[in-house]
Parts: structure tokens; sequence; C-alpha cells
């Protein structure tokens, strides 16, 4: 048992949650959030054991995953997921749980809605049947996706009974390259320490690389934490994080705001604080990346080209490396920037907040995309298309030949219709290259949103130039 | 939940690693609101080949799975363990799995089975050549065995609330409402600034000619 002086924060925040008399492994959970994918068996299961939801005043729910990102025209043309739709505010009422539905101003992405709506503070604990509820870490909050199993859990206790996760360290230093977010940050950590590097522990993120990220950055990079394995990532809070909260709509205000500010600013890591594996990474001069293959580890510079798997020494990265390869259509040695991309998507809860658009339309502004590429921009929600909207970045983005969408999960994981074509590649702003993840057959190169603007333009993988 | 206490049967080899829950069962089935019926779902894609192993006719009735490391990654789906059940899979052993599925297993009588790598990598050798080649999984001893790849009591790792739990067939929800008070109490000292949520369901907004 470690003392005080030698806590990290993630096993602060869990032992502050940890149920006296009930043994280390149950915990309290702060914050449940539901989607409509994740959810419908879990209240299936509290009808027929007859039970309650214990806290419905810490559950929020949202429609995201199935949403149509086009017409909205109720009913849905897709009968199964509009069934599933009506399935979520049946038992949202049912159970008197605050709900933001499609056509509604509160709807989107839940990782995106739940930080806006200030429901994530820093020293909670928050989970969701999703396994990029990680975002949330980015507060200092303990954050982490459920099976629904689990979710049923959490509905009927309010606390889920849980191994504390080990603590890793990953310290990122030097400066980034002026091309570089904090995407191509989250790429490169998970090809430094592998897709199963994480695997066990809750990562916290610390160095100046952190230190100089905005918050929707901060969340970019946590989203992300799962890809390396991580239970989650969090970063602790600091004056970045403040400025985000204060003045969000549920997040304390006047005296109390000072009071709360005071106690978050105490969740860090103890300077002493032994982590079970530490990390330093040099990211100096870090430049773009994006993804060859058919996991988020196999990253490459935006001005590489594919790797020979004949040269990967480990033989299950070799043989991941060739099927990969199979599955892209790709040969060893062709350069990144001679694919042809046919699609490009930018949005989804790693990359479809404010400062994500304002970055792909600074690239757009003024150009057109690519003859034969499709491109759509999907705000992560209602909230964030309004406010893009009201500073013209919609027509900026139209007017180069860019599909304006309505909010949603979208392509980031194809339920919704939004499908990249059989065969074609695809510059995508989201988390997954996984086979098929786009849709059968489609072939995946994550980027950030300033590379997925660029690619739009040129028709092919793009570092943005710096102004 | 039914107790297990050792799983013995024929095996299926799936030799790759980091098989992500997109592989194990695609996204459109979560459009479902059903708990059962995920089994053609299972590797759906993989097993449009018919030389995919699972469509060898001898591995019909095969209940443990031997995959490659990181087995399970991606999503937190649960509809992928609900995919392996449906299609008759009551272990799964591994030399390591992605975290979120390895929880996800046991909540629905499913045992992860982390085996050492050159144990896992040798039932994997024995079972790709002898598809009647039974392998027992011993959830009391915590061994695996398949003596035709030479892997007699060999222990291998589980946590051990779940070991607990499938060995004695236990509710987890009914076990965390015993504590009811314990809970009580900490929600009684939890912060001031901690957010509360409203339970509403947020109104439609107008759509310009458009019938809600």
């Amino acid at each position: 048992m470690r003392t005080v002086a030698e806590r990290t924060l993630v096993e602060r925040i869990w032992a502050e949650h940890v149920i006296e008399g009930a043994g280390e492994e149950l915990i309290f959970i702060d914050m449940h959030l539901i989607h409509e994918i994740t959810s419908p068996q879990a209240f299936e299961g509290l009808r027929e054991s007859g039970r309650p939801v214990r806290r419905p005043d810490l559950t929020v729910a949202t429609a995201d995953h199935d949403v149509p990102t086009s017409s909205r025209q109720v009913p849905l043309a897709d009968e199964i997921g509009r069934r599933q739709l009506m399935l979520q505010i049946r038992n949202c009422r049912e159970f008197g749980i605050e709900l933001h539905p499609m056509n509604s101003l509160g709807q989107g992405i839940v990782h995106v809605i739940g930080p806006h709506m200030g429901l994530t503070l820093p020293g909670m604990t928050i989970v969701c049947g999703d396994s990029h509820t990680a975002t949330h870490g980015a507060f200092g909050a303990v954050a982490f996706g459920i099976g629904t199993s689990q979710v049923e859990h959490v509905l009927a206790t309010q606390t889920l009974r849980m191994a504390k996760p080990k603590s890793m360290l990953v310290r990122l230093t030097g400066t980034i390259s002026p091309q570089a977010t904090a995407k191509d940050v989250a790429l490169a950590v998970i090809r430094a320490i592998g897709t199963d590097g994480g695997t066990g522990h809750l990562i916290e993120f610390q160095g100046p690389v952190i230190d100089a990220m905005s918050m929707e950055g901060r969340m970019t990079l946590c989203n992300m934490a799962i890809e390396a394995g991580a239970r989650s990532g969090l970063i602790a809070p600091d004056e970045t994080t403040f400025a985000y909260l204060q003045g969000r709509e549920r997040v304390p205000a006047g005296a109390d705001w000072e009071r709360a500010k005071a106690e978050w600013a105490t969740y860090r890591s103890a300077p002493d604080a032994v982590f079970d594996t530490v990390v330093e990474l040099d990211l100096d001069g870090l430049g773009p990346q994006v993804t060859w293959g058919t996991n988020p580890g196999q990253t490459i510079d935006i001005d590489g080209a594919v790797p020979d798997p004949s040269t990967i020494t480990d033989p299950g990265a070799r043989d991941a490396a060739t099927r990969a390869l199979d599955y892209m259509g790709l040969r060893p040695g062709q350069r990144i920037a001679d694919i042809p991309i046919r699609t490009v998507f930018i949005g989804s809860c790693t990359n479809g907040r404010l400062e994500d658009l304002r970055a792909a339309a600074d690239v757009v502004k003024g150009r057109a995309v690519a003859e034969g590429i499709t491109a759509l921009v999907v705000p992560g929600s209602e909230q964030i298309k309004r406010q893009a909207e009201a500073e013209g970045l919609d027509a900026v983005f139209t007017a180069a030949g860019f599909q304006w969408r309505n909010p949603g999960c979208s392509m980031c994981i194809a339920m919704n219709g939004d499908v990249v074509e059989p065969g074609t590649h695809a510059a995508s702003t989201s988390n997954r290259n996984f086979e098929g993840r786009q849709g059968p057959g489609a072939r995946t190169h994550l980027v950030s949103p300033r590379v997925a603007a660029a690619t739009a333009i040129s028709g092919r993988l793009t570092a943005a130039a710096v102004d | 939940m039914d107790k297990i206490e050792t799983i013995t049967g024929t095996a299926v080899p799936l030799d790759a690693s980091d098989v992500d829950t997109d592989q194990i069962i695609p996204a459109v089935w979560m459009k479902r609101v059903e708990r059962t019926g995920f089994q053609d779902g299972l590797f759906q894609k993989w097993r449009r080949d018919p030389g995919f192993v699972l469509n060898q006719p001898e591995r019909e009735g095969a209940t443990i799975l031997v995959a490659g490391p990181n087995f399970g990654c991606g999503s937190s789906r649960e509809h992928a363990p609900w995919a392996l059940r449906d299609y008759g899979f009551k272990a799964i052993i591994a030399p390591s799995f992605a975290d979120i599925f390895r929880n996800n297993l046991p909540n629905i009588g499913l045992v992860p089975v982390t085996l050492d790598p050159s144990s896992c990598r040798r039932v994997l050798d024995a079972v790709t050549k002898d598809a009647s080649a039974p392998v027992t999984v011993d959830l009391l001893a915590r061994t695996v065995t398949c003596a035709a790849a030479g892997v007699v009591d060999v222990p291998f790792e589980i946590e051990e609330g779940a070991r607990y739990r499938l060995t004695n067939g236990k509710d987890l929800i009914d076990l965390a409402l015993d504590l009811d008070e314990q809970i009580r109490r900490h929600e009684e000292r939890r912060p001031f600034w901690m957010p509360r949520t409203n339970g509403q369901v947020e109104s439609p907004f107008e759509l310009s000619g458009v019938e809600q």
C-alpha cells in the first residue's frame, strides 16, 4: 500500500470512491452517460428484475450512434434504428432519466455534450457503455468504458465492481511542430507504446506538450488512450481546465466556483508519486501522423512511406502488417502522399469539437474540394453545429464543396448509413482504422482535422501548410 | 447464473493478434435491442470465406476459442461476448486480452483464460492439427490441460473476483444491493460541487417544414 505522499491522481480518485466496508473493488460512480445502442438490454434487465434506477439524477442520455446526419425527417426510414431510438425515449421516460434525443438542442455525441454541459469535472468517476469514455479524463476525472451488464449494474446500484487499474505515467516533452495537433500526439503515443502498451493501466499524461495543449486537444488525446489498450487516460486539472469550465451550465458559480476550484486544484499526483509504469517520449518537432494499416499503432509520418513487413522482427507484428497491407491494398515502400483518397470525414468524439472545425475551416478557406472526393463535416453536437454556423464555418465548408451534416457518430462507426465505399481510401479524423470499421471494405487512414482538410483539397494525404 | 467449475471441449484456433471487436461482431448488429441471437454476427466477415476455421465441419460443437495476444481490443460492446456465447463458446484462451473485453466475459458466464504465451502457442498448434483434441479449463484449480499439446495442469491467470463469481454463480447486482447501507453512507459525504442531471426528456426543436 502506498502512502499519501506516493499517491498518483488515479489512486487518490479511486480511494475517494471506494465504498467502505465493501472491499477495494466496489466504487461509487458520479456520472453515468447513456447512449442508445449499449443500454436497451440493461433497461430490459431492470424491468425483468423489478429494480429501479438508483440515481437517475446522476444519469444522462443522448442519441448519437444511430442517428442519421442528413435528413432528420421523422419517422426515420431506417426501421431498426428507429425502433432503438424510440425505445431509448421510452426507457428514459419510464426511469426518469435526462435525455437529449435526436432533433433537440442538447443532442450530440455523448462524449462531446457531457463536457460541454459542465457534467465532467475534476475528481469524478464517470462511466458509459462506450470505450471512448476515456475522453472525460482530460478534466482529471477517472472515466472509462463498460459493457452492458455493467451499465445495468450502475443503473441499479450507482456502483461498479472493478479492480483498480495500475497507474502509468506518459510524460511528453519537447515542442511539437506548428503543423501537428493533439491528434498527431495521440497517434505518436500509440505508435510508440503499441495498441496494448497501456493494458491494465490508466494513463496519466504529463509534460510540456500537455501544459501547452488546449482543453479540446486534451480531450482528443485522452479519447485515444483506449487505442493504446489503456482503461483510460487522464490529465490533472490546471488553469486551462478551469478556464474551460467557468461559466458552463452545470458548473458551480460565484463563491461555490471559487471553493470548488480550490479543491480541484489539489487533484494532482503527489510529487513523489510512484507509477507502476513510466514512459517518457520526446516529441520535439513531431509532424503530422497518419495510419497506414488496420490498427492505430500502424502509424507513420505523413511524409513517410508504407513500411516493409519483412523488416519487422516481431513475428506477430510482421503478420499483422502483412494482413494490413493486403486489406489496405498498399505495397511496401509506397509513399503515403501517393495514396488516392476518395472520402474525407471530419467529426467524431475524437475530433468533432469547435476547435477541430475551426482548424479544418482555416485550411479550407477559399479553396475547393478536389474532383471526385466526397467530403463531409459532422459536428459533434447540435450546440457545436450552431456555434460553428454563427462563426460562418458552415459557409466556408459548403463553399469549398464539403457537406455540412447534423451531429452524431456518423462515419466513425458507420451504423447510420454514412459509410466509406468498399475498397476505397478515406482520410478520417475518427479513432479506429479497424477492418470494416467505416463500412465493409473501407480503407481508413486516421489523421488530424488539418490533414483531413488539406487532403480534401489535394485529393492525396497532405499536410496543411502553416500560414 | 450457473456455477462453472470445469469446462472440457474441443477448440477453435484463431491464430491472429489484435483481433478487434469490429471483427468479432460488426457494429450493425448493435442496432438490435435483444439480448440473444447474436451468433450469426460472430466473425461475420471472415465467415464468408469458406476456408475460415469456423466453417470447418469438424469444428462444430467446439466450446473453447484459442486466440492470439490482445484479443478483443477496441470497443466496449458486450455484443462481442454475446456473439461468442450465443455461438456456443464457454471459454476463451489467449496470451492477453484487452481490458474491457476481458472484464465483460465473466459478467455473462464466459471464462477469460490468460495463459502464458508459450503454452498458448502449443495449445493453438495442437488444436489446429487435431480438431478433436480436448482442452480442459479447470477454474477451481486454475489450470489448463491439453494433452495433445503436452500442456498438463498449466496455471492460468484470472482475476480472483471473476473466478469467485463464476465458480459460485453469484449475481453482481445482488451482491452490491446487499451493501445499500454502505452505499448510502458514501452518498451522504459526496462533495458539494458534484453535478446533477434533471430527469427530463428534452423536447425537439422546430424543424422547418418537417412533420415531427
